[in-house]
């Protein structure tokens, strides 16, 4: 019923995707040095992942001004999308540990993604060209003690609701734009929910209903003639807790 | 402002119907406010638009929303990568298998792993699906919010053909959670392949109706024509996507301009584009989509690969640390996810793009100026699903 495939079809396929890679690494690139042309010092890390996206990150005072200039310069002039992100591990991990275990260790290292970073909070922003069938990947860095950039309102007017969101998720704020209130959230809403301090409170107050349901496996009738030491079935919560503390100080 | 014509005083004869859903909260000095939603029928759930008038033209409006936001960007982060697609099935609910594909896309970018040709093939046919499911639901839709009841009647009818064979495949009508990193879940299911397309015949069939009973209607024109026009540039900055970026002219198509390794790029099809930008502009590029992603799944279906379905990926996954952006054409226009990982089992930061929120956030633009029904039909002709917006 399923007609078969003629071996041209998956041969095409598999030579268009490795094509691209080298054949846009040039546009990309010259995107790049592009940018870098127009902002000089005040482009201060690109990336490029060849076939695939560019990253790059300005500094905060030329945030608008990159905007401008890849809007009117760079033939960027559709607008994606424009976010932040926290870089803080969350130090509530993931919830999804066993209750009675111990913590996980977190840190709380800060460790950015491409194009590099220097604070905790960085906006990103993305937009597109047509003519050139690529995107762009804008990041800026926000230092925590004036949570603050320039809007892009200027510059694009669909940022309006992207800032907005921005502002009650994470508390950034953005200089010029005249009507940062809350999109989503309640007017008396406090906090920043999508910071990585901010608890997700329905994994506090009931555990992820995966861990609960775990019991101690059974032992395997086969292997229990090969393992001597572990062939006793634990018969309550005490025995349990207390194999792995013998083992422990053994 | 502008000045009031008599086509659309005659289209403001018309929509009474239509006007009659409006509910006037109070009046002030200042013209009036009007409040539509949040149980509004145009609005597609609970969105609440304040709208401004000055007798019958309206000077400002503000949509509400966040009814029903449901924090996935956060949800996403104590979730595990094949647990995700759960949660995104939820966003665009009318497509729901659409919203799975640019995730999975985004982990496998990280991961470097590619689905096999079949896997590709059938997410492609499966994608389409969905876009007939979400926009042949938005044709009667739309003909109800100007005041034809009969043809959402027919919508909902042809659309159930759609639903049966999405459910057929992957057992579910709405949400079906059948795309996996690497692949899919399961193989089609035996005469799939010919159900489909006699529900392809089917669908054309629906266009053909839909055409004559609703795009070629006097009051219908009369009620869209010039309604809501939106410039390219506008539409651009804005960051409009899908149809209605189409609508007003400009030839983008994420499905043949950005290819993600789906099968699109093997078939014969046409973008459709639409130079006006007003609401009828939006509805028959919409219309016509339907018609050639019948056609697209048509020819899918008869090139389909064999092959397994399932790339080697091991069975925990971790995704490798790193960034990636994966942005598809799906029925509402272009959805991304900005993922970005640090090697765990979950994604660190999920940053979702959807397009609906975007397309109404043009909304307060396009209505300065418009009468009151002017805007059940521009509500109607931007085509939004509460669920893409409020995440």
């Amino acid at each position: 019923m399923t007609p078969l495939s003629s071996p041209e079809i998956a041969e095409t396929a598999g030579t268009a995707v490795e094509e691209t890679p080298a054949e846009v690494d040039e546009l990309r690139q010259a995107v790049v040095a592009e940018l870098t042309a127009e902002l000089g010092e005040q482009l201060v890390g690109s990336h490029i992942r060849n076939g695939d996206d560019i990253w790059v990150r300005v500094t905060r005072e030329a945030w608008r001004e990159t905007g401008i200039v890849l809007r009117d310069r760079g033939g960027f002039k559709a607008f994606e999308f424009l976010s932040v992100i926290d870089w803080l591990p969350s130090p509530f991990g993931k919830n999804e540990d066993s209750p009675t275990d111990a913590p996980p260790e977190i840190s709380s290292e800060i460790k950015t993604g491409y194009a590099g970073g220097d604070t905790r909070f960085q906006v990103f922003a993305r937009v597109h060209s047509l003519p050139r069938k690529l995107g762009i990947t804008i990041k800026v860095d926000v230092p925590e003690e004036d949570l603050a950039v320039d809007s892009w309102l200027p510059v694009y007017a669909g940022v309006n609701w992207h800032e907005r969101e921005a502002h009650e998720m994470f508390g950034v704020s953005f200089n010029g734009h005249p009507h940062l209130v809350k999109l989503y959230l309640p007017g008396d809403f406090e906090g920043f929910p999508l910071r990585k301090t901010f608890p997700l409170l329905a994994r506090h107050v009931k555990p992820w209903p995966g861990i609960v349901d775990v019991e101690p496996m059974p032992a395997d009738p086969a292997a229990e003639g090969d393992e001597p030491a572990t062939d006793e079935p634990a018969t309550d919560g005490a025995a349990t807790e207390a194999s792995p503390d013998a083992e422990a100080t053994e | 402002m502008t000045a009031i014509t008599d086509r659309q005083k005659l289209a403001y004869a018309n929509a009474q119907a239509a006007d009659g859903r409006v509910n006037i909260e109070f009046e002030t000095d200042q013209g009036m406010t009007l409040n539509m939603g949040p149980q509004h029928p145009a609005t597609h759930g609970t969105l609440r638009v304040i709208v401004k008038l000055d007798g019958e033209q309206v000077i400002d409006c503000e949509p509400v929303m966040g009814y029903m936001h449901r924090g996935y960007e956060k949800l996403t982060e104590v979730r595990t990568y094949p647990q995700v697609t759960t949660l995104v099935n939820r966003i665009d609910w009318l497509g729901s298998f659409a919203n799975e594909v640019p995730f999975i896309l985004a982990a496998e970018k990280l991961m470097d792993v590619q689905a096999p040709p079949r896997a590709q093939w059938i997410r492609t046919i499966l994608f389409e699906l969905s876009r007939l499911g979400n926009v042949s639901l938005f044709v009667g839709d739309m003909a109800l919010h100007i005041g034809a009841i009969s043809a959402a009647f027919y919508a909902l009818r042809d659309r159930e053909f759609v639903l049966n064979q999405i459910e057929a495949a992957t057992g579910g009508r709405f949400h079906p959670n059948f795309d996996r990193i690497g692949g899919l879940k399961d193989d089609l299911p035996k005469g799939w392949i010919a159900d489909t397309k006699a529900c392809m015949n089917k669908i054309r069939d629906f266009c053909d109706e839909m055409e004559t009973l609703v795009e070629g209607n006097e009051i219908f024109q009369a009620r869209t024509r010039g309604i809501g026009v939106i410039p390219a540039d506008i539409a651009l900055q804005f960051g409009l996507s899908g149809a209605n970026l189409r609508a007003s002219g400009i030839d983008w198509d994420l499905r043949r301009d950005q290819p993600v390794g789906l099968a699109w790029n093997e078939v014969d099809w046409n973008v459709i584009t639409h130079p006006d930008g007003d609401s009828f502009a939006r509805f028959w590029v919409r219309l016509q989509e339907i018609r050639e992603s019948t056609s697209i799944i048509d020819q899918l279906l008869d090139g389909l690969p064999s092959g397994p379905i399932m790339a080697k990926v091991p069975r925990i996954i971790k995704v490798p640390e790193g960034e990636a952006w994966v942005a598809t054409e799906n029925p509402l226009g272009e959805m991304g996810y900005y993922v970005v990982s640090k090697g765990d089992l979950g994604p660190f930061r999920t940053k979702i793009r959807t397009a609906s929120f975007n397309n109404l956030s043009i909304l307060p633009w396009v209505c300065r100026g418009v009468l009151v029904p002017d805007v059940v039909t521009i509500l109607a002709s931007l085509y939004f699903i509460l669920g893409d917006i409020d995440r």
